[in-house]
């Protein structure tokens, strides 16, 4: 099989090829820039393409196997990081025309290193809403990113570019992050998997942060087994990540065949009762996990509104010395909220992290009856570019706020979600688009999620295919 | 939040405060970005916690 034939595949498929030499990492990493170059103008998801690199890291993999030593478990497969990862020699722009101004990263950030170390290679960075702060990648400075279903429509965000660049096809692997939902919203629309794993599992250093109590960063793919490849290469304790657990590697790739065997699974009811395609991925899901039982989160809604304030609050103060000197160098989409958050009085910033604690332990009382909890990832498929309300049950609502109603108030308490699509791109019906999932797991329990997510993959319901353009 | 709020003038006095100087076109954006957090600060600020319900981030020196 050419090069060329094998970098549009999976990433353990790549990776299988090029540990059995029946294909050369520099071959995959020439395809994909060839591939990259071609169809991203289209989608926009690429700010930075790291080609030296590539081909160098590339080359090195094909020389590790020459010599006989072990290229590692993700040789030779190409990926691509939201543009808020250090990139070494390559400045951390995190969505913003500010921090271009920033000297170039002098080192990869952990995450990153971590998949170049087991052999992956990095071809670029990818698009993101200004600092994080949205829901759709509508970046005014480096433009849109696009869904590769419908080029009208957002990929998601803020994690847009991650999105677009694995359901395009552009790379098998890429790596995102997510504060109230900027994986889970992506992979939805996208029609892809995404894992927030559990807050404090893998490290955030050399990430720029967004909102610090809140943020995660995880994996996109097109196949379970590909997302927990990923998770796997870059889990283990770091120091330079005050948030980061000291557990060790807990591998979950070998353990996905399990299957959904012996789980637990329910719905969530309540505030996640959506309607529509929603109700319909929910229920497609728990059927294929034999959920049959309902639960309810107390209080869901109030945890959305603690997470939006101490989103505004964190991510306000974060940027404060900004925002006095140069507010006129933001995105637009982002500056007002921005500038508000900076106004919030302490109290009510107190109070939310105090609810987030009372809010842990009533859902953590949920998973003694339950492993898996189901619950739609957004309540619409990806809206228009541009699109400012959306109806939901009849009732028009701002559709930037609204997108992140199901996924706030999961993250808000760091439990390790995955985002699956229920059906195959190819099986919607014309004009439909995809919506996901999010298959919950109490936490520290990753595993599990995964585990589900492998069970509905291989019976057939969840795939996500590429979209070739 | 039973009396009319001025969010306009405690956008202008905490901008003070704060030590911001907020552009006049970006003024009414902040305005309502404020009153939305203010909205959502309501649900959180009337729901009675216990004492035992210590802020969520913990130190670890």
């Amino acid at each position: 099989m050419s090069g060329e034939d094998i970098s549009v595949g999976d990433a353990l498929t790549i990776a299988a090829a090029i540990r059995a030499g029946t294909a050369s990492a520099v071959a995959v990493a020439e395809a994909t820039l060839a591939r990259i170059a071609a169809r991203d103008p289209a989608l926009n998801a690429f700010t930075t393409i790291t080609a030296d690199r590539a081909l160098a890291d590339a080359r090195a993999v094909d020389a590790k196997r020459a010599r006989g030593d072990d290229p590692g478990p993700l040789a030779g497969v190409p990926f691509a990081v939201k543009n808020l990862y250090d990139i070494a020699g390559v400045v951390t722009v995190a969505g913003s025309k500010i921090d271009a101004e920033n000297p170039r990263a002098i080192a990869d950030a952990t995450a990153v290193r971590r998949l170049a170390e087991s052999g992956a290679v990095l071809v670029g960075a990818l698009n993101m809403d200004e600092y994080a702060y949205g829901f759709t990648t509508e970046n005014t400075h480096y433009g849109p990113s696009r869904n590769p279903h419908d080029l009208a429509r957002v990929a998601g965000g803020s994690s847009g570019g991650s999105g677009a660049a694995v359901a395009g096809g552009l790379v098998p692997l890429a790596l995102g992050s997510d504060t109230n939902g900027s994986i889970r919203v992506p992979a939805s629309y996208c029609g892809i998997f995404g894992l927030k794993p559990t807050y404090g599992r893998l490290s955030r250093a050399g990430a720029r942060l967004f909102a610090a109590s809140l943020d995660h960063v995880g994996p996109f793919a097109r196949s379970v087994g590909d997302l927990a490849a990923a998770y796997d290469a870059m889990q283990g304790p770091d120091p330079r990540d005050p948030a980061c657990a000291q557990f060790p590697v807990e591998p979950a790739a070998p353990v996905l065949g399990r299957g959904a065997g012996g789980l637990r699974a329910a719905v969530l009811g309540g505030h996640f009762a959506g309607g529509g395609q929603a109700a319909a991925a929910v229920a497609a899901v728990a059927d294929a996990l034999g959920a049959t039982r309902t639960v309810e989160i107390p209080e869901a809604a109030r945890a959305r509104a603690a997470a939006f304030v101490i989103t505004a609050a964190e991510g306000a103060n974060l940027h404060l010395a900004d925002l006095k000197t140069r507010a006129g160098d933001f995105d637009p989409m982002t500056r007002d909220r921005f500038l508000a958050g900076t106004l919030i009085p302490a109290g009510w910033v107190l109070q939310a992290q105090r609810f987030r604690r009372w809010y842990r332990n009533q859902v953590l009382a949920l998973f003694r009856d339950a492993d898996i909890l189901i619950a739609p990832a957004t309540p619409t498929p990806a809206p228009l570019i541009g699109q400012e309300t959306m109806e939901i049950d009849g009732v028009t609502v701002a559709a930037r706020p609204f997108i992140g109603v199901y996924t706030q108030p999961l993250s808000f308490i760091g439990l390790p979600i995955v985002a699956a699509p229920p059906r195959r791109p190819g099986e919607l019906p014309p004009g439909e688009l995809p919506i996901g999932v999010q298959i919950i797991a109490a936490p520290w329990r990753e595993v599990d999620a995964l585990r589900a997510a492998w069970a509905i993959e291989h019976d057939g319901i969840t795939n996500a295919a590429a979209i070739h353009g | 939040m039973d009396r009319p709020i001025d969010f306009a003038a405690f956008v202008d006095l905490a901008a003070l405060l704060a030590g911001l100087d907020i552009d006049p076109t970006h003024r009414p954006g902040v305005i309502l970005n404020f009153e939305r957090i203010a909205q959502m600060a309501g649900l959180v600020m009337d729901f009675p916690l216990p004492d035992e319900a210590e802020p969520a981030p913990v130190f670890r020196p």
